[in-house]
């Protein structure tokens, strides 16, 4: 009992950091103080990881999710309360969580499915220009339009696997880099959608509710950027429960199956074409919703924010945290976004230097910095739990 | 009569400048070609020894390229003014960089995720990412590399006249240049002792470090074939357009590897064949179809995709005999 109520503190002192450190991470603005704060982070990670906390500590969390879930939603909207009017910081708060949203996405295909999709970034703009034609062409209802976002990515997801699904191994990869890097020539030369300048998006409006004011809460002007961290953090919920839900249950089984052995899987009746098709469509719907709702709440959408270099981060991002670990990815978009804005002087060297991570995590640390979790059925825990 | 006639003559004198427009479109479209094979011939050699997607081929082309134009730079400041003399030291030394820079990537890379035996995913990750570090690294540190350098043109200039026909000098000597390293290439793999390995290799890893062949040394010579190969396929690129710029190599290797695998991963005359293929394919886009210009890389690479669907193998369907 006592190990129990220990170990939930232990939580509890975990998630009040997290929310300190990011709080504090966003609030410096000296890049020293930045720095120090970067690498008093690497440092306690290490030590974590040498004494083994960190790894108790991921145990404790694994047995209480719905305490750590609880935990980190009061968290995250006590940060967006430090922040109510803090516009720049509100934005890049809800920047990572659409990341990883979009990542998660990305991860269904990539670190279940083990189909590669060079292509992140341009189903995201797909949705993205999605957006811009049918907000400003149409009254269509906002949240229809962030559907429509998803339904034209898997549709376009569609096209691009379909030819591919007879082969195996890299020919995914060659369509996917074709598509990324032809992306940017297609919308470009493409008057419709703006042409090389871009195209403006309008702000989400949901039931009447205009994203794009501010608004006041007890005589306190809250910034409009605080409506889109709290539509973003829904779809993050949502796609957490998803991707979860999915490791789960036998489909997610199944696509494991499929990247471990496509042989074998075989074997066992798992029709491949079908689930790497499933798996195509989930990923791009998600990197489409999340790409429509990025171009709403910048308002702008133009072809240079979706290169291939862009569909790189995304899976440096993936590949940085840990193939097919949630947790990973946070943290890993968290890094990958947040560190370059914070620290300018290494923003122009970010593709450089997320480069030259991702070869280091692949050498020598091959599951990312936190890596996945074999999935635990729940009658198995008990099980593990009494004979102990 | 008259009326007719006149006419007729206009036709024919548009047919005819027609056609002088569409040599030049075939002279590029070969160029074009040309180049592509040599950079699919770098994938098809990987793939042979060791069974790997290596990505950062076309990167590797753009730094051999850009070593072309630093050296030639510090030429030209000390003042050799023959431009003989330059080429030779050019390809020396972006050959010798290049090949350098393969058999780093072999020996620190990709032999050892292949011992670790990684999957086949983190080589195509990890050699993808080192793509992007060669590249942004050409742009952040060669001076100015952001925007695009005038590579020199230090060919004869002139051109053969053939009647409405005009050959230019440096084109034939580019080409006939691309055609002697492919039977070059194709002379060392199947004729010297070198090429025997790296086919046994090929054919069989195991069995071949039996029969004494080092393979660790056989993987590094042939990445730094290879690369060589790239570094001359980025020279030919910036002597015949006079441009070169740090992405230069992303959709030259992009365009490699997919005429790599049309031709059949690991076929050496396939790797050729596809790149020539992919080039008429543009080609025929710009001359024939009713399509902005831009487009067409977009027809090219989606009619290779269908292409990959319909012949998964290659169109030149692989043997075990056959794989260099």
């Amino acid at each position: 009992m006592n190990e129990f109520f220990l170990s939930r503190v232990g939580v509890l002192v975990a998630i009040v950091f997290a929310a300190l450190y990011i709080s504090a991470l966003l609030y410096i603005e000296s890049e020293t103080m930045v720095g120090a704060l970067v690498i008093g982070l690497a440092i306690l990670w290490l030590v974590g990881n040498r004494t083994g906390s960190s790894g108790r500590l991921s145990a404790t969390i694994r047995k209480n999710t719905r305490y750590t879930g609880t935990l980190s939603l009061i968290a995250v909207i006590t940060v967006a309360a430090f922040f109510y009017n803090d516009h720049f910081n509100l934005l890049m708060l809800t920047t990572v969580m659409i990341f990883v949203v979009a990542c998660i996405g990305l991860n269904i295909q990539f670190g279940y499915t083990g189909l590669l999709n060079f292509a992140g970034a341009a189903f995201f703009g797909a949705g993205g220009y999605t957006a811009a034609v049918l907000t400003s062409n149409t009254a269509m209802p906002h949240l229809v339009v962030l559907l429509c976002g998803g339904i034209v990515a898997v549709l376009i997801g569609f096209i691009l696997i379909l030819p591919v699904l007879r082969t195996r191994g890299h020919y995914a990869a060659v369509v996917t880099i074709a598509f990324s890097l032809l992306f940017r020539t297609l919308v470009e030369v493409n008057q419709v959608l703006g042409g090389a300048q871009g195209a403006p998006v309008s702000g989400l409006n949901l039931f009447g509710w205009d994203f794009n004011k501010n608004f006041e809460i007890g005589g306190f002007e809250v910034s409009f950027y605080i409506n889109y961290f709290i539509f973003a953090s829904l779809l993050l919920l949502i796609s957490i429960i998803f991707s979860r839900t999915l490791e789960r249950s036998w489909i997610g089984l199944n696509l494991d199956t499929i990247r471990l052995d496509e042989v074998a899987a075989m074997c066992f009746g798992i029709d491949i074409a079908r689930w790497k098709t499933t798996a195509f469509a989930m990923g791009n719907f998600m990197l489409g919703v999340v790409g429509a709702f990025y171009a709403t709440m910048l308002g702008f959408i133009a072809p240079n924010n979706f290169t291939f270099g862009d569909s790189l981060i995304m899976v440096s991002i993936i590949l940085l945290g840990g193939i097919g670990s949630i947790p990973g990815i946070i943290l890993a978009a968290a890094i990958v976004i947040i560190l370059p804005e914070k620290l300018q002087a290494i923003e122009e060297y970010r593709f450089l230097i997320f480069a030259v991570g991702v070869i280091l995590i692949l050498l020598f640390r091959p599951n990312g910095l936190i890596r996945r979790r074999m999935r635990i059925f729940p009658g198995v825990i008990v099980k593990a739990d009494t004979s102990v | 009569m008259c009326e007719s006639m006149r006419a007729f003559g206009g036709i024919t004198m548009r047919v005819i400048m027609d056609f002088a427009l569409f040599t030049q479109f075939i002279i590029n479209g070969l160029m074009q070609g040309m180049v592509y094979a040599l950079v699919a011939v770098g994938f098809t050699l990987f793939f042979g020894v060791l069974d790997i997607i290596k990505f950062s081929h076309g990167d590797v082309l753009t730094v051999g390229a850009f070593a072309g134009l630093t050296i030639y730079l510090i030429v030209a400041s000390i003042g050799i003014a023959s431009p003989w003399v330059i080429l030779v030291l050019i390809l020396v030394f972006s050959i010798s960089v290049t090949a350098l820079l393969g058999a780093v990537v072999a020996k620190f890379l990709v032999i050892p995720l292949k011992q670790a035996r990684a999957p086949a995913l983190n080589i195509l990750l990890i050699t993808l990412m080192l793509g992007t570090a060669l590249r942004e690294a050409v742009r952040l540190f060669f001076p100015d590399g952001s925007s695009s350098k005038a590579f020199p043109a230090l060919l004869p200039g002139g051109a053969f006249e053939l009647g409405m026909l005009s050959l230019r000098f440096d084109s034939i000597l580019l080409f006939a240049t691309g055609v002697a390293v492919i039977i070059a290439m194709h002379t060392l793999i199947t004729r010297t002792k070198l090429g025997l390995a790296i086919q046994a290799v090929a054919q069989d890893e195991e069995t071949s470090k039996l029969m004494g062949i080092n393979f660790e040394a056989i993987v590094l010579m042939t990445f730094m074939l290879g690369s060589a190969v790239a570094a001359i396929a980025g020279i030919i690129n910036g002597l015949y357009y006079n441009e070169i710029n740090f992405t230069m190599g992303l959709l030259l290797g992009a365009v490699g590897f997919s005429a790599a695998i049309i031709g059949g991963l690991g076929n050496l005359y396939g790797a050729i064949l596809g790149g020539f293929l992919f080039a008429g394919l543009q080609t025929f886009a710009v001359v024939v179809l009713p399509i902005p210009i831009a487009y067409k890389d977009v027809f090219a690479f989606g009619v290779i995709i269908i292409l990959i669907a319909w012949r998964p193998t290659g169109l030149i369907a692989e043997t075990s005999s056959e794989r260099v």
